[in-house]
Formats: structure tokens, C-alpha cells, sequence
């Protein structure tokens, strides 16, 4: 295929029908559920578990074919993740912390798509499509480990005995966490994926992730987060204490290897994820650019494009640089994704592409809240919120400086040793 | 669909072109500027690698058909090695182009077969005007009917190669929209500055300023006849040049400077291994794909005729010329002091990268 930019039909018709979801179901209720944090929006859950069902879709991970209901899907190459891309990106715009309270397996089941096997995958995500709105969830940061991973704690110890993985360990900053565990009536049984050393002198060696059911004896939800923004997505930490999983719960290898494949197989969930969130963060800038262009022109300011940077105002300036920088953040998901269908190597482009909007989210959030002002920083109006959800794209699934670090070591072609 | 895969000839263009980048121009580039003398030769050898001539119908004499995503990722290629060199390689362009693109029937038979039939000749181009605020839209240089004939007055700056040009294509503001007029060297009335420009950048590039003193083109020689051209498109076409350009200097500066980093060692390590120095880098190399995509979408949809086609290049004009700066300062930071020796090429590419926030109308695709 040469090079080309015309987004394929499943995507505008999703982009279409989301529009309206987030127009409808998202933003009347965008405001309340800032001020009411940890409120669950049943309404709003229910309808989408429903409406997915009728598309025929129920999980953020690519269906194996990966053209989501496209009836020429034979004939076509696969837009799985792009068409995911697209989905995040119009439901943030819609409100990002909603689209966090989408049912499926978010990162949980992405993690699941991309480092498990065939018959975990048969296993863990055919919940998605059940009767009952499901949500799955990943586990990895700890208090002392963030972006360090190889410093998580939690361990999981085979007991040879009854075939059960032992987990003990405190993960934070679950997403999801509380609806992917915890047992609502309303919610099909889900599931969150832990991240856990099977052997701490190995290091990122002996790293493995773990499927752990929602429910499980030993594991309890202990606290949510209050936050900035994005408030209404629950944000969770959660204890195992003796925490028993079976034997074929584990995402890789039950042996260490010397060459960290079995970690390296886990870290590629990130190349899948990366771009997907970097897609989140776009959204939330697009909602943000678009609202200041419509104040400014109920306020008669228009904005001429095609003007040397001479002849424009400050404003209008502005509003350019955020239209040429939000266009190829965008742009850069695209081609992430895509790599991702294709099964091309992407791990430069999806960390490339999260830096990039990381960057452009938080900058054009701020801006537009500064350009507007008084009607900006007012509760009355969405910016400021925008603003609040915005940051945490640069922070979460890895913050924008560790993709830098992933970027460089990329293009100069060290290792973790080389480049700290 | 989505697709981000040069086709198998376009990869082949942007080898052969790449080849000759570094084989050719990198190696030329530091003495051309010092010099401000370009060989005629090296122009040549990058003329025969045949992108004006590959955008040409068979019927006017070339070998293929135009496409901008293809002269994109062409003139990126060919601008990695030396910005200088390629602006005068494809300098025929600024005339032949606009011919092919919106030209009138006559006009494409007249000129097209014989600026490709040979060897590089200067046909050139005069958009820009010596003032602070050039807009291409709104040009002070003028065109008047009168009878048969249009009547140019003003004055045009930075116009490649005027000297010697066998015909140049005169961009003029006839009742407030920007048109071309072709203009031939004898043409009374127009004088071609005796001095040529002096930039910050671009020594080896011959420029000239232009006079059109009443000077009297007929309506068979607008762009286009009588009826004449569609000048967003033509200026959409140079500012997808104006990007891919940037974008080729910005990744000739980010892979020297990286490689650079990759050698120096300071405190026992590499450079490159502090993470003030790799953030850089990785910062300049999201950046340039950034732009890089920005450019090829703005070039895709110009091929399709889209209607967003002129803001998109727009955007990826302006876009590219602040990635350029951003980009071409720090590989300069990154040398440290050798960055501002002028035996390494980064300063002289800080130089260039300035420059693309005016240089739109120095090249076309």
C-alpha cells in the first residue's frame, strides 16, 4: 500500500457514532462526575456494555481477525489497534475519565491480547462479550516502583503442592482497579493483570504478569485515589496478601531466562498501549482546541489561516501552532498503530507518539485555558476540567520522561546499562 | 486505509536520491558555502537523477506523473544533503511546475519538453519581496491589464539563478489575487540585480533581486491564458516543498549531532549517554517525524485534491520551519563549541533552519 491518509470506513463510522455517545451520554454528565469522585456511572456503563453488544463489539483489544465488524475483513489488511486509536480518541473527547469506565478489558485484556497465549486468550477475554458489563485492569506500580519497574516487590512463589502461584505484594495507581475486582452486582466477574517477580536476584528477568481473578481470597481493594482529574475513572490500590492463582494464570515463561525475553514479551504490551493512550490525550486536546475556537468566534474573533506569522495576532498565532501540533500527534498514533497491525517493530514510534502527546495535550489545554480567561478557569465551563484531565497523560503509562528514555535508547541503540 | 509505506519506485527514487545527498552534495556542501560557488557538474549529476523529469508526461517530453507525496519524499532525501545544492538542482522546478500544474495548453508545449530534454538550464522563479511581512497572498508587485497585455511593476528578492534565466515566472498581484506571468529574459523593463543576495545561509545558492519596470507580458504569457491559475494549489505545492526540506535538514543536524554524541565522551561516558543530552535527541527525533507526517499528509491530500489540502500545507510549512530551528539549535548545543566551528556543517545548518520560515517560493513539488 502506498503512503496514504484516508482514515478506512470502520473508522469514520465509529468516529460518527462515538460523536454522538459523547455528545448524548458523556458530556451532560462530564461536570457531575467531577464533583461526585468515586461515584460509579451506572447509567452511562450499561448503556455502552449494551450498545457495544448491538455493534458486535465488547473488548479494546483487536479481534483476531482485526477489523471489528467490517464484513470485507477478509480482503483487507488489519485496523485493530487503529480503530481502537480512533474509538479513545472520540470518547475522551467526549470525557476521558468516562471513557476509563468503559466496560471490556482496557489495558488488563491489552495485556492479556498481547503477551498471553492463544489459550489465555480464549480464556480470560471471551468475558467481555458476556451478559454483564466486565472491566479488567493492570497492576504494576508500586510505591517504590513506577517507571522502575524492576524495583516492584510483590512476588509470586509456585507452590508446587496444589500447581498455585503464592502472590504477596501493594500495587498502586490500579485504573479500573476497583470495578475489574471488586464484586458488583451490576458487573460481570473481571479480572486484574499483576505484575510479579518470580525470582528477585534475576531482576527484570525473573518479571512475570499474573491474571488474577476478580474476587480472589487475600486480595482487597484498600483505597481510591482523589485526584485531579479524571475523577470518575476509579483509581485503586490493592493488597494480595497470600493471594493463590493457578499455574497457567501466568503471562510468559514459569522459568527465568538469561535473555529476559519472558520481560521483554510483557514490555510489549506497552508498544500495543502506548499509542492508545497517547490517542486518549489527543482527544481531550481536540475537545479543548475546538471549544476555544467556538468561544472565539461567538466572540467574533476568527482566526486566518495562511497568513505569515507576521500579519497574526497573538491569538491567532496560538491557535495555529495548537492546530499543527495536535494534527501530528494525531498523525503519530496513526502511524503507531498501524506498525501495530502490520506486526511491524513499534516501539520507537508508540513511545515516540506518547512523548509527542504528552507534550501537546498538556500544553494545549493550558493555553486554551489562559486564552480564555476568566470563562477558562470557571467551573461554569469545561476547560479547566480538561485541563486537570489533561496532565495525566503525560504521567500515565509511563511518564513522558520515561518514553524519552525509551526514544533515545531506541535511536541510539543502547541498552537500559548504556543509558540510565 | 492508513498506510505508511513508500511505494517500491518511490523507495527507489529516495535511494538514488539519498545516494547522491551523501555522496555528492554532504561532501560539496561546506566549500560551496565558503566559496558561494556551486559546481556546475554537481548540479548536473543531481539534474540527470530526473525528479522534475520523472513528474513530466511522456506527451511533454518527462517520464512520469506528477505526485507531491513523491516529490516530498524526494526533495526530504535530497535536502539531507545539503540544502544549498538542492535548491539549485530543482530550481527548473519553480518554473516548470507551476507550467505543468496550471499552465495553459500552449505554454506546457512550449516550454515543458524543452527545460527536460537536457541538461539542468535556469528557469526560474520570483516570488518573495524584500519586506518584513511577505505575504504570498497579497503581493506588492503589481499587474495591470491594459489592451492585450499586462503591465508588471515592483520588485521581487531571493530569485534563484535570475542571472542567465532563460525565462522567469513573475508571481504578481492582479486585482488582489496573486497570479504568474512569464517573463522572458530580454523582456523590456525587467533588470536583473548586478549583486547577488547575501544571506545568512545559502552562499553557494545564486540569488538575485528582480526590477519589473512597466514591464509588458501578454495574456497568452499569464499562467494559465486569459483565464489563469489556481495560486492556493501552487502555493501549497511550495510549502510541502518548504516542509520536506526542513524536515531533511533537521535530520541531517539530529543524526550528526546524535552521532557525535555517540563519540564524545565526557566524565568517562559517552555523551550521548547522559540523559541532557539523549532527552535532546530524543525530543528532535519526535519532533522531525512530527513534521515528517504532517508533510506527507498535507502532500497526499494535495494528490487527492482535497479541499483542506492548502491549510494542511500550510500547517506543515509552518510547523516544519519551527521543528527546522528547534532542531538545528540543538544539534548546534549538542557540539557544544565545535557546533560553532564552521568545520563541522550543524552551524551552518542553524543556519539554514532559520530560514525556513521565509524560504517558502525557493522550491516546488
Amino acid at each position: 500500500m502506498p503512503i496514504e491518509f484516508e482514515a478506512p470506513k470502520p473508522i469514520t463510522n465509529a468516529q460518527f457514532v462515538l460523536k454522538t455517545v459523547a455528545e448524548e451520554m458523556m458530556r451532560p454528565k462530564s461536570r457531575y462526575f467531577d464533583e461526585h469522585e468515586h461515584e460509579i456511572p451506572w447509567d452511562y456503563i450499561e448503556f455502552m456494555h449494551n450498545a457495544m453488544k448491538a455493534m458486535g463489539g465488547s473488548s479494546l483489544a483487536p479481534k483476531e481477525n482485526g477489523n471489528g465488524n467490517d464484513t470485507e475483513k477478509e480482503k483487507r489488511p488489519p485496523i485493530g489497534y487503529q480503530l481502537i486509536a480512533a474509538q479513545l480518541e472520540a470518547l475522551s473527547w467526549g470525557d476521558v475519565g468516562m471513557y476509563h469506565c468503559l466496560p471490556g478489558g482496557g489495558l488488563g485484556a491489552a495485556a492479556v491480547h498481547s503477551a498471553g497465549t492463544a489459550e489465555q486468550r480464549a480464556k480470560f477475554l471471551s468475558r467481555f462479550s458476556g451478559d454483564k458489563p466486565t472491566f479488567a485492569a493492570m497492576c504494576i506500580t508500586e510505591a517504590g516502583a513506577g517507571s522502575d519497574n524492576s524495583a516492584i516487590r510483590t512476588r509470586a512463589v509456585l507452590d508446587e503442592k496444589t500447581n498455585e502461584w503464592v502472590i504477596n505484594g501493594e500495587k498502586i495507581f490500579v485504573t479500573g482497579g476497583d470495578k475489574s475486582f471488586t464484586e458488583y452486582e451490576k458487573l460481570g466477574r473481571g479480572f486484574i493483570v499483576v505484575w510479579a517477580s518470580i525470582d528477585p536476584s534475576a531482576g527484570r528477568a525473573g518479571m512475570r504478569a499474573f491474571v488474577v481473578e476478580g474476587g480472589t481470597p487475600g486480595v482487597r481493594v484498600v483505597k481510591l485515589e482523589h485526584k485531579m482529574g479524571i475523577r470518575v475513572s476509579d483509581t485503586a490500590a490493592i493488597s494480595l496478601v497470600d493471594a493463590r492463582v493457578p499455574f497457567e494464570n501466568i503471562m510468559g515463561s514459569p522459568t527465568v531466562e538469561k535473555n529476559m525475553s519472558g520481560f521483554k514479551k510483557a514490555m510489549a504490551t506497552f508498544d500495543a498501549t502506548r499509542p492508545l493512550v497517547a490517542a486518549t490525550g489527543v482527544g481531550v486536546a481536540r475537545a479543548a482546541l475546538e471549544f476555544l475556537k467556538e468561544k472565539l468566534a461567538e466572540s467574533g474573533v476568527q482566526i486566518r489561516y495562511g497568513l505569515p506569522r507576521q500579519k497574526l495576532t497573538s491569538i491567532e498565532r496560538d491557535v495555529i501552532d495548537m492546530e499543527i501540533q495536535l494534527r501530528s500527534a494525531w498523525l503519530m498514533v496513526i502511524k503507531a498503530t498501524w506498525m501495530a497491525d502490520n506486526k511491524k517493530p513499534n516501539a520507537l514510534e508508540a513511545s515516540m507518539s506518547k512523548v509527542k502527546s504528552g507534550d501537546v495535550t498538556t500544553r494545549i489545554t493550558q493555553k486554551v485555558v489562559e486564552i480564555l480567561g476568566p470563562l477558562g478557569y470557571s467551573r461554569e465551563f469545561l476547560a479547566e476540567k480538561w485541563f486537570r484531565d489533561a496532565k495525566i497523560t503525560d504521567i500515565y503509562e509511563g511518564t513522558g520522561q520515561i518514553n524519552r528514555l525509551v526514544v533515545a535508547r531506541q535511536i541510539l541503540g543502547y541498552s537500559g546499562a548504556e543509558l540510565r | 486505509m492508513y498506510s505508511f509505506d513508500p511505494t517500491e519506485e518511490q523507495q527507489m527514487l529516495m535511494d538514488a536520491v539519498k545516494k547522491y545527498a551523501e555522496n555528492d552534495l554532504r561532501p560539496a556542501a561546506h566549500e560551496a558555502e565558503e566559496t558561494s560557488e556551486l559546481p556546475k557538474k554537481l548540479v548536473n549529476k543531481g539534474w540527470e537523477l530526473g525528479l522534475l523529469q520523472a513528474s513530466i508526461p511522456e506527451s511533454y517530453g518527462g517520464f512520469g506523473e506528477r505526485s507531491a507525496v513523491t516529490g516530498a519524499l524526494a526533495i526530504e532525501e535530497m535536502a539531507f544533503g545539503d540544502l544549498a545544492g538542492t535548491l539549485a538542482v530543482m530550481t527548473p522546478s519553480l518554473f516548470a511546475t507551476p507550467i505543468l500544474l496550471a499552465g495553459s495548453e500552449e505554454q506546457k508545449k512550449e516550454y515543458l519538453p524543452k527545460i527536460v530534454a537536457g541538461e539542468w538550464s535556469p528557469f526560474t522563479a520570483a516570488l518573495i519581496e524584500y519586506t518584513f511581512d511577505f505575504d504570498p497572498n497579497e503581493l506588492r508587485t503589481t499587474a495591470t491589464l491594459q489592451g492585450d497585455h499586462y503591465i508588471l511593476n515592483g520588485e521581487k528578492a531571493f530569485v534563484p539563478f535570475a542571472r542567465g534565466a532563460e525565462s522567469i515566472l513573475v508571481y504578481a498581484n492582479l486585482d488582489g489575487q496573486s497570479q504568474a506571468f512569464i517573463v522572458g529574459k530580454e523582456t523590456e523593463g525587467l533588470s536583473i540585480g548586478e549583486e547577488r543576495e547575501k544571506l545568512m545561509s545559502l552562499n553557494a545558492l545564486q540569488m538575485y533581486r528582480v526590477k519589473l519596470e512597466n514591464v509588458k507580458v501578454s495574456v497568452a504569457n499569464r499562467l494559465g491564458g486569459a483565464s489563469g491559475c489556481d495560486f492556493d494549489m501552487l502555493l501549497a505545492s511550495m510549502r510541502i516543498a518548504n516542509a520536506a526540506t526542513a524536515v531533511g535538514v533537521a535530520n541531517a543536524a539530529f543524526e550528526y549531532s546524535m552521532n557525535y554524541a555517540k563519540e564524545r565522551e565526557a566524565f568517562g561516558v559517552k555523551i550521548a549517554q547522559k540523559q541532557a543530552i539523549a532527552f535532546m535527541l530524543a525530543e528532535m527525533r519526535t519532533e522531525i517525524e512530527a513534521m515528517r507526517l504532517l508533510t506527507w499528509s498535507a502532500a497526499w491530500k494535495l494528490d487527492q485534491g482535497r479541499e483542506d489540502a492548502a491549510n494542511e500545507a500550510y500547517l506543515a510549512s509552518t510547523g516544519a520551519a519551527d521543528m527546522a530551528m528547534m532542531v538545528t539549535d540543538r544539534a548546534v548545543q549538542i557540539l557544544g563549541g565545535h557546533g560553532y566551528i564552521r568545520d563541522h556543517p550543524v552551524e551552518m545548518w542553524m543556519r539554514n533552519g532559520r530560514g525556513f520560515a521565509m524560504f517558502t517560493g525557493l522550491a516546488i513539488i
